[in-house]
């Protein structure tokens, strides 16, 4: 890209939220007439980077500049005002009030000071018309599917301000194959029509259908800026996961530990599916082992966590737990059956902040033996004292409501919460994400000896070398299905052709 | 060193839950200490107490009432809108169980149609079922509370008048009187407020369920994903507010000797939400909850009403000048004006 044709560019964008780095010194330029995606794992700083573009979070430092100006973006409405519209990935609209209504709400034309409905109808038409959308404006939005109210949005996004950038979080997370193929060819006409547009997918094959660039960020900072057509898809991907495929080939290859393979057997999954979570997948688990669940970002990770948990009930297939096939798809059914799930959402999930750290510890083993049966005050302070000391979780005491600890401390008390009701099965998605270095250590130590002693261990975690260094056996993922388990000799690269698929990038 | 030490104590106190509602009361009535000199005297009758403090007591029996159950409700995050409706319920259904002939009404004293235990279980079993719907609608049916208790709180007054045909059943039977008017030494309304508080007390803090109902409020999502039936522990806390707005329909109706379908309870759901709100349960949020700060608010808020009284507002001017006292009452309770006290009392850095 040459520089002349830079619109936008954001240089050395910091931004620190209490306890995390979100942005570390990023640089993102986007010129007009180009479709720049911008890929990430969870918690790389995609979001916060565009809360930063529109103006609903301000950057502790660094610059940005539209169209050869300095500006400084005070509010989603100012970012409107300069040309910066977005459309989120939940479509934000009014289900009730019709198309056309939606697009021009606020700025509906008038007439003798009153609405005029019939000039509102006309302008939205000729709007969506310009989007190769043919439908009739004034039924409701709500009557209408998700692709077609997600091109609503963006006539809505367009129609704001005479937007100069677009930015799409995610619009394609709800769509089918067709919707999408309808969505990138209103991208491509407004691309043509010379405007800039931020697309952040999760789906790769995304990027290369439609990116002229793209950008990765990792952990807050940049890894780069890449033209889609000379970056292989392995190699995207070791840039998301934050390997260089050059250091790949350096490393030595992990043998993956056969340690434990003549355990009894624990769980098993048999075409255990639900539509739109995870197709049918096989899978068994063994006592003493740790299998390793890696797939990008919304590869059904965690939806296989959820239906062995019994948070989603299947619509497909079965679970059978120690020979006994499971009936009651609950997480109480599961405490029974002796299977615990560390969820990968500490704070939606996980914790119940304003409980005392005793309360958290022991809210499984309560609700596995009902209401009534309450354990006494001195049971529950055994419990909490023994895994305050045997995870080292650091709290003035077990009184300490739990929203007051560090992330890594929080992590514990969930997992001590779990090995309380002592299972058999654990399944532990993102056990070490937002902890620190120290904290992640310990937790793959832990797993490790936790299979030592004899439980079946599931490992989910995006970062690869945690995946290898503790599973005996890995399942990977892709596109919400399973597609390998791999045993014996395996090395990072050999999981990343997996996940990236027969495809290798050059599409 | 002597300070270093008291400071700790003081904060403790000024942390607990029940010192700003009892500052609150405290205050309420040092007011009317000022106002009437007399007014913390006790008279002895027939070895009964009577005077203002035991007015206020058992004026505010069926808020208190209220107020137990409206806690558990709160807590798990959502409100009830509908107790005073379901009062007017419970007071149509026992009335007809003693009088079931609305043509003759017999005011003989000893005679009641059916024996008073059955209309006591019936008439509370009829209000629980009350408290079943609404906690069906919010737990199964996911509706918000508000909404969802905003129906029967509506359709509870006509379906009382429709128990009834809409006549006003007057309640000549004795012993059912004694449940509002009664006296054992102190109003016999006040042992059923007892006996109703530590039933709920034992209920939940003798059993796990009131921890699973603040676990309920404070984050429903991991309440689930930690095994809790998070749908059971709403059910449950509704069905037990509607079996305290039952017992208050009980002690009401019995007060003043008729099923007033239109009256009994009506706006009584609202004191009931500000006690419950004053014992410093947050409305909304739900989580953490105090049964006896919640019976302190209760009181708080028939002091207020008491005193507006004694102080000579007039009946039609009462509810307006109630509306200003309760928002300095909140005004007083909020974060800020706590956190205020809480340096002044005891500075954290000596």
């Amino acid at each position: 890209m040459s520089n002349a044709n830079v619109l936008l560019s954001m240089q050395g964008i910091h931004k620190a939220f209490p306890g995390v780095r979100a942005l570390d010194g990023v640089d993102f330029s986007l010129a007009a007439g180009e479709i720049h995606a911008l890929v990430g794992e969870n918690g790389a700083g995609k979001s916060t980077l565009i809360k930063v573009l529109t103006g609903v979070v301000r950057p502790d430092a660094g610059t940005i500049t539209l169209a050869g100006q300095d500006v400084q973006v005070h509010s989603p409405e100012h970012a409107q005002s300069i040309g910066i519209s977005t459309v989120y990935q939940e479509v934000n609209l009014c289900p009730n009030l019709s198309i056309a209504e939606n697009i021009l709400i606020g700025r509906e034309p008038r007439r003798w000071r009153r609405i005029d409905g019939r000039a509102m109808n006309r302008r939205a038409e000729q709007i969506l018309v310009g989007l190769d959308v043919d439908v009739d404006v004034t039924q409701p939005l709500g009557s209408y599917p998700v692709a077609i109210q997600q091109m609503a949005a963006i006539a809505r996004a367009l129609e704001i301000s005479g937007a100069r950038v677009l930015i799409l979080d995610e619009p394609t997370s709800s769509l089918d194959a067709h919707e999408t193929e309808q969505l990138f060819g209103v991208m491509h006409k407004l691309k043509a029509a010379g405007l800039a547009i931020v697309f952040i997918t999760h789906f790769l094959e995304q990027v290369y259908a439609i990116a002229d660039r793209v950008t990765v960020l990792r952990n807050g900072r940049l890894v780069g800026t890449y033209m889609p057509s000379a970056l292989p898809r392995i190699e995207l991907i070791a840039k998301m996961l934050g390997r260089e495929l050059t250091e790949l080939d350096d490393m030595t290859k992990v043998k993956l530990a056969s340690r434990h393979e003549t355990g009894e057997t624990r769980l098993v999954a048999d075409g255990l599916g639900r539509v739109g979570a995870i197709e049918p997948f096989d899978l068994e688990l063994h006592a003493g082992e740790v299998v390793g669940l890696a797939g990008l970002l919304g590869s059904g990770r965690t939806e296989i966590a959820g239906l062995l948990f019994g948070i989603d009930k299947p619509d497909s297939g079965s679970v059978t737990v120690n020979g006994v096939p499971v009936r009651q798809h609950s997480p109480l059914g599961s405490i029974n059956r002796r299977v615990a799930l560390c969820p990968e959402d500490r704070k939606g999930e996980g914790i119940v902040d304003e409980l005392t750290v005793r309360e958290n510890i022991i809210l499984a083993v309560q609700a596995g033996r009902g209401w009534l049966r309450r354990l006494s005050p001195s049971e529950q302070d055994e419990i909490a004292d023994r895994y305050i000391a045997l995870l080292k979780i650091a709290t003035p005491s077990a009184d300490q409501a739990v929203g007051n600890l560090s992330g890594g401390n929080q992590q514990k008390v969930i997992l001590a919460r779990w090995l309380a009701t002592d299972p058999q099965v654990l399944i532990l998605d993102e056990p070490t994400r937002g902890i620190d270095v120290g904290a992640k250590a310990e937790v793959q130590r832990l797993v490790l000896s936790l299979a030592g002693e004899g439980k079946a261990c599931v490992f989910i975690s995006s970062e690869l070398d945690e995946v290898l260094r503790t599973s005996d056996r890995i399942v990977i993922l892709r596109d919400r299905a399973k597609v390998d388990e791999l045993t014996g000799d395996v090395d990072e690269r050999q999981i990343m052709q997996a996940i990236a698929g027969s495809e290798h990038g050059s599409s | 060193m002597a300070r270093a030490s008291a400071a700790p104590t003081v904060r403790r106190v000024t942390e607990s839950r029940l010192f700003f509602p009892l500052v609150v009361l405290a205050v309420i009535l040092l007011f009317n200490l000022v106002y009437d000199a007399g007014f913390f005297a006790l008279d002895t009758i027939d070895g009964h107490l009577y005077g203002n403090v035991i007015d206020i007591l058992r004026d505010g029996s069926t808020v208190m009432l209220l107020a137990i159950g409206m806690t558990l409700v709160i807590a798990t995050g959502g409100v009830d809108l509908s107790v005073g409706a379901v009062m007017a319920i419970s007071a149509s259904v026992a009335a007809l169980l003693i009088n079931p002939d609305l043509q003759s009404l017999s005011n003989d004293p000893n005679v009641t149609a059916t024996p008073l235990p059955v209309v006591l279980i019936a008439t509370l079993v009829v209000a629980t079922v009350c408290g079943l719907w609404n906690g069906a609608l919010v737990a199964y049916g996911g509706i918000q509370p508000m909404v969802a208790t905003l129906i029967l709180m509506i359709a509870g007054r006509g379906i009382a008048q429709l128990i009834t045909n809409g006549v006003r059943i007057q309640i000549f039977y004795e012993p059912y009187a004694f449940l509002g008017n009664g006296w054992i030494i102190l109003p016999f309304s006040l042992f059923i407020v007892a006996a109703v508080f530590v039933v709920a007390w034992l209920m939940t803090r003798r059993t796990a369920l009131g921890m699973f109902i603040e676990s309920v409020g404070i984050n429903s999502r991991s309440s689930f994903f930690s095994g809790i039936n998070e749908r059971r522990v709403k059910l449950v806390a509704y069905m037990f507010c509607g079996f305290c707005a039952g017992m208050a329909g009980l002690v009401a109706s019995s007060s003043i000797r008729t099923s007033d379908a239109n009256n009994i309870g009506l706006n009584f759901e609202l004191d009931a939400i500000l006690a419950v709100v004053i014992g410093g349960t947050a409305l909304g949020a739900g989580g953490r909850f105090s049964l006896f700060a919640s019976i302190i608010g209760a009181i708080v808020m028939q002091a207020i009403t008491t005193s507006m009284y004694a102080i000579g507002v007039p009946a039609h001017a009462l509810l307006a000048v109630k509306g200003v006292v309760v928002v300095l009452v909140i005004l007083l309770l909020s974060v800020q004006v706590r956190e205020f006290v809480r340096r002044v009392a005891a500075p954290k850095a000596a």
